[in-house]
């Protein structure tokens, strides 16, 4: 009897649905067919990794990248990646990027009349250590416009990219900070149905890494799925 | 101790700030065996409008069926000790490795993408039979909120027909996951997000 291990399905309501009405543009990209379930076999337990030699150590410093510092409020967003059983995930990829403080990216398609901050990339990256630690040195997002209705906007948030362990396990995500006022509007923020679920993509303020005279903490943890505990069975 | 995975968010418009450093559109190189193929293919979503804003991520073994990752050798223990083509497959191919099986890129303005890689190998089943040949595909978009997965499968393959993951689809959707032969080695697989002839997407 062969034996296989999976990684397990998200809880219902704990992902968000594809099909996001308030989401403008989802409505002509959700998948209209159920998904086909599809048991774990090796090409979903496996996945890239990435090794230091492809890493520039440098780039989990959002505010040295440049000859002068960008402005805004520095902060430092650090947390571990774990899995549902609380394992960390050692040397994985973390790619992160933002908006400015003026809530502008560097990008062409972004047409907000903001300024883009010459010292800002808005970019980096790093592997987390043995412990699933990750910290990333940056500044404070601004919200910014968009269209998808009238007035709105988008809370301040930071996208993240983690792979782990497994191509089961790859994760693009959103984090958020406390007290946003603009995240009870947020159409994004909003697609996870489950409360508690929605409620981790926000970060926690943190006296412990905050660095005094420097700049503020915040902790954002990343959960990616466990592994089932029973083997699949023939 | 027990949590809660985190919540997919969707990639936005601006993800090739953060995601353009991994781009790898060829994951060919120096010492790397195999066939060499070439895979074009444009998104489309639901109104038939090219998407010019997605990232393709794909995942595949080698051209003798071997993935970068160390979990090849938990699975040789778990195929059964009498099932010896499963473990000469599996054992022949150890100890190999440049190959990082890991490709990314954004789609063009005109809704296009394009790797080149080799033919992977076939990989064991959970059920102890060999996959056909295929590529594992990440599929992200603005107005996704999680990652869509699919796979690339390969046309004049007969491996197919007994494959462990095309099984679970309904036969009239297979050819949404299989590639079609251009001239030679070029291979086109489109991904239709929504609507008529919608990719085939699994719950992964």
């Amino acid at each position: 009897m062969a034996k296989f291990r999976g990684y397990r399905r998200a809880d219902p309501g704990t992902q968000p649905d594809h099909l996001q009405p308030s989401y403008v543009s989802s409505i002509k990209r959700a998948p209209s067919k159920p998904l086909v379930y599809l048991p774990h076999t090796l090409s979903e337990v496996t996945g890239p990794s990435f090794d230091f030699s492809v890493i520039d150590v440098k780039a989990s410093d959002l505010t040295r990248q440049h000859h002068g510092e960008p402005l805004g409020e520095r902060i430092i967003v650090s947390g571990r990646v774990l899995d549902e059983d609380g394992r960390p995930a050692a040397h994985t990829l973390i790619e992160v990027w933002q908006a400015n403080a003026a809530g502008r990216y560097r990008h062409n398609v972004d047409q907000h009349n903001a300024p883009l901050d010459p010292n800002f990339e808005g970019s980096g990256h790093a592997l987390t250590d043995e412990q699933g630690n990750f910290r990333f040195i940056t500044i404070r997002p601004g919200a910014y416009p968009w269209r998808n209705h009238y007035n709105a906007w988008r809370p301040a948030h930071i996208h993240f990219s983690v792979f782990g362990p497994a191509f089961a396990t790859r994760l693009i995500t959103q984090m958020y900070f406390p007290g946003d006022a603009l995240l009870e509007f947020d159409p994004i923020f909003n697609c996870t149905a489950d409360a508690k679920a929605r409620n981790r993509l926000i970060s926690l303020f943190d006296w412990e890494t905050t660095v005094c005279e420097q700049a503020l903490g915040y902790k954002f943890d990343i959960i990616l799925s466990g592994r089932d505990s029973t083997p699949w069975e023939k | 101790m027990s949590f809660q995975a985190t919540s997919s968010q969707t990639v936005g418009p601006f993800f090739q700030i953060g995601l353009a450093r991994f781009y790898i559109d060829d994951l060919t190189g120096p010492g790397i065996c195999g066939e060499t193929i070439e895979i074009v293919g444009r998104v489309f979503d639901g109104d038939g409008q090219l998407v010019p804003d997605g990232v393709i991520e794909i995942w595949q073994a080698d051209a003798q069926g071997k993935y970068a990752h160390p979990e090849l050798s938990a699975e040789l223990e778990n195929i059964q000790k009498n099932d010896i083509p499963a473990k000469e497959h599996m054992e022949g191919q150890r100890g190999e490795g440049a190959f990082r099986g890991f490709g990314r890129v954004p789609t063009q303005s005109d809704g296009s993408f394009r790797f080149k890689t080799i033919k992977p190998g076939r990989v064991p089943a959970p059920d102890g039979t060999l996959q056909a040949p295929h590529i594992a595909v990440s599929v992200f978009t603005r107005g996704l909120m999680r990652r869509l997965v699919t796979r690339i499968y390969f046309p004049d393959e007969p491996s197919n027909a007994a494959d462990f993951a095309l099984k679970l689809v309904k036969a009239g959707r297979r050819h949404t996951l299989i590639a079609k032969k251009v001239r030679g080695s070029q291979l086109e697989w489109n991904v239709v997000l929504q609507g008529k002839d919608e990719t085939v997407f699994f719950d992964c």
